[in-house]
């Protein structure tokens, strides 16, 4: 995933603006700002955040002002407005997964990482943070992993372990 | 064992596929609705079965629709709202996961009756597997003339879209949701007008949750007047529950509605018991949003009837003693839990989730999310508790949206029916940190604590 250097244009290559085009055309004529909230998911597994850059061509692409896709971007969280670990766990910090050890998951992982809620590893592959209900609640303590959302259920210190390890090897053979 | 109507084929192998679901008797009813009804016999049938909204409100769908303005030439939307962010609710999730087809086939009847020739699921931005599980659905359906032009020659024409959102609970709230679809903040707007008359881009719009709209195909197979026999005197049918927390068998289930609660819990078809051989301490019947029920209220009604999981017997002694069906989120707390701090865990989450358009939501969120930090952190006084209550008090009824009264409720609840659990943080501050107060009365049957 690479990222976005700030201040450079960002200019979206000829797949994606393919895949903005096939969203554009669920909705009525002139109603394309409904596309917003799609692209900018798009532009997020893209380069794995939305910087100011790639707001400004989202509004340019969607042919509205960039103040209407920045109070999109920072009033919705599942977009990242700065740079984050390849893999960003995100777990649910909710009610019901407290009830079965959710905080007890998110202090280890706290540990395992070695670095706080939103920080990122010096090497770039992890950060984590909590979010709310992610409508899974009995299958808790949960966690999820962008950009495809992949689920991890009936967390355990050991499964976590094992997940980190796992990913921190995929990571190295991408590499 | 119950009937079951959304999750008769469930285990099926390849359920999920077109193929399959058809093998088992899908897509029937869009062929019958389409071929053999008008758009008003497809109303008639909903508003026989008796029908309630499953997202949480439970107002009945058939009389929903039939408010839906018909302007001469402005399109009409349905609009699927699969948000599901209520805590305690997955119920969605797993339908959209294992079954697509019955939403889909749900989508087509309703647009059809609706009169609606472009219709969304509106689908939260996390459930990106199942977002992708309901395209490779529509793809199929319309590959074999389901959607698209002129659906299996009837003339009728339907578009089927999957929006996702962007991680926000107040986009489940119907207007915000749409606000949402539009591309823009998901800010609730002001009622009236209602989406019926001015929804989706200004135009007549129903709004539905995910099992609602599933719900229609038996309805439309069997006839309004069949589901209606299921059920109980105003809650028809079945229902889909989430049940979650310190139980033994999580997950989700479909049931008549009228089962009694003390089944639900115990019996081995549900949730098979409380966890570890512990004793209940509470239960949150339908989603954090509702009040919280001591354990000496959950199997039976102050007035010693059986409480039984129906809209009305839920709701039996109003906010006194009594909670709602909600979206049925099931969540059980077991004698080690603490009401101080899951009543602090759920403020934080209204907090972190009010729009912020409202002063007493966004400003009173934050006041009693403070206040039970501190409280339960061993930093309390009696007077926080009293003031907990007020500004529970002034957020309730008046807000834009029900979000807050969602925030408020829980905690109204919990000091209600905990007060002296609340107590015993503030006057055992040191111990209140080392172990939890426990199940102290809660299990035996003793008259709640009136406010
Ligand atoms: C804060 C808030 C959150 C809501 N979340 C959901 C949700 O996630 N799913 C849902 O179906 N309804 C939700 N609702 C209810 C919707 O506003 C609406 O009543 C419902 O979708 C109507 O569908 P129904 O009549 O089929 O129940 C929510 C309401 C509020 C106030
Ligand atoms: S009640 Fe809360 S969430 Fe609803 S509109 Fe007001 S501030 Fe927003
Ligand atoms: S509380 Fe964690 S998924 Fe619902």
């Amino acid at each position: 995933m690479l990222s976005i250097k700030e201040n450079q244009p960002v200019v979206f290559s000829a797949e994606l603006l393919a895949k903005f085009g096939e969203i554009v055309s669920r909705y009525p004529e002139g109603r394309q700002k409904s596309a917003l909230l799609p692209v900018l998911h798009l532009v997020q597994a893209e380069y794995g955040w939305v910087s100011t850059e790639a707001m400004d061509a989202v509004a340019a692409y969607l042919n509205i002002r960039p103040i209407e896709v920045y109070e999109v971007a920072t009033f919705y969280t599942m977009y990242f407005l700065e740079p984050r670990g390849k893999y960003t766990l995100e777990v649910c910090r909710t009610g019901p997964c407290c009830l079965v050890g959710a905080e007890r998951i998110m202090k280890h992982i706290e540990q395992r990482l070695g670095v706080r809620e939103n920080e990122v590893t010096t090497d770039g592959l992890f950060s984590w943070r909590g979010v709310e209900c992610m409508a899974a609640c009995g299958y808790g303590p949960v966690l999820q992993i962008g950009p495809e959302y992949t689920f991890y259920e009936n967390l355990t210190e050991e499964s976590v372990d094992q997940m980190i390890d796992t990913l921190r090897n995929k990571a190295q053979h991408e590499a | 064992m119950g009937r079951k109507l959304l999750l008769e084929h469930i285990n099926v192998p390849d359920i999920h596929t077109l193929a399959v679901y058809r093998q088992q008797g899908g897509y029937r009813a869009v062929e019958k609705a389409l071929k053999s009804m008008s758009p008003e016999d497809v109303l008639e049938e909903v508003k026989k079965s008796g029908l309630r909204g499953r997202g949480g409100a439970g107002f009945p769908t058939g009389l929903k629709w039939s408010f839906l303005a018909k302007p001469e030439g402005v399109p009409r939307y349905l609009v699927c709202n699969a948000d599901e962010s209520e805590p305690g609710t997955f119920k969605d999730r797993y339908l959209m996961t294992h079954i697509p087809h019955i939403l889909i086939e749900g989508m087509i009847v309703s647009s059809y009756a609706l009169g609606a020739h472009t219709s969304y699921i509106y689908v939260r931005g996390e459930m990106m597997p199942q977002i992708r599980i309901l395209e490779k659905a529509i793809a199929e359906a319309k590959a074999a003339g389901l959607l698209g032009q002129n659906i299996l020659g009837s003339g009728y024409s339907l578009e089927l879209y999957v929006q996702p959102g962007g991680g926000a609970y107040i986009c489940g709230e119907e207007t915000a949701l749409l606000e949402s679809l539009e591309g823009k903040r998901g800010n609730p707007r002001i009622k009236p007008p209602f989406p019926a008359v001015s929804g989706l881009y200004g135009c007549p719009t129903v709004v539905n949750n995910v099992e609602s709209i599933a719900a229609t195909v038996p309805i439309i197979n069997d006839g309004g007047e069949e589901y209606a026999k299921i059920g109980i005197d105003r809650s028809t049918g079945t229902k889909l529950i989430s049940a979650s927390g310190n139980i033994n068998k999580p997950g989700v289930y479909e049931i008549e509605l009228g089962v009694p609660v003390e089944e639900f819990i115990y019996s081995d078809e549900y949730c098979g018991g409380i966890a570890n051989g512990k004793r209940l301490k509470a239960l949150v019947a339908g989603g954090s949003s509702v009040p919280i029920l001591p354990a000496n209220l959950v199997a039976k009604t102050l007035t010693g009837g059986d409480r039984l999981m129906t809209y009305e017997s839920l709701a039996d002694g109003g906010f006194q003693s009594g909670t709602m069906l909600g979206s049925g989120g099931f969540i059980v707390f077991d004698e080690d839990q603490c009401i101080v701090r899951n009543t602090w865990n759920f403020t934080r989450f209204y907090r972190h989730e009010s729009c912020g358009q409202c002063s007493p939501c966004r400003e009173g969120t934050g006041w009693m999310e403070n206040i039970l930090h501190k409280i339960e952190h061993g930093q309390g006084s009696m007077e926080d508790i009293d003031l907990l209550w007020n500004i529970q008090r002034n957020i309730e009824g008046n807000t834009i949206c029900p979000l807050g009264d969602a925030a408020a409720w829980p905690v109204a609840a919990a000091i209600r029916h905990f007060r002296d659990e609340f107590e015993w943080h503030i006057t055992h501050r040191e111990e209140a940190q080392q172990h939890n107060y426990g199940l102290a009365h809660y299990a035996d049957p003793l008259e709640p604590v009136a406010q």
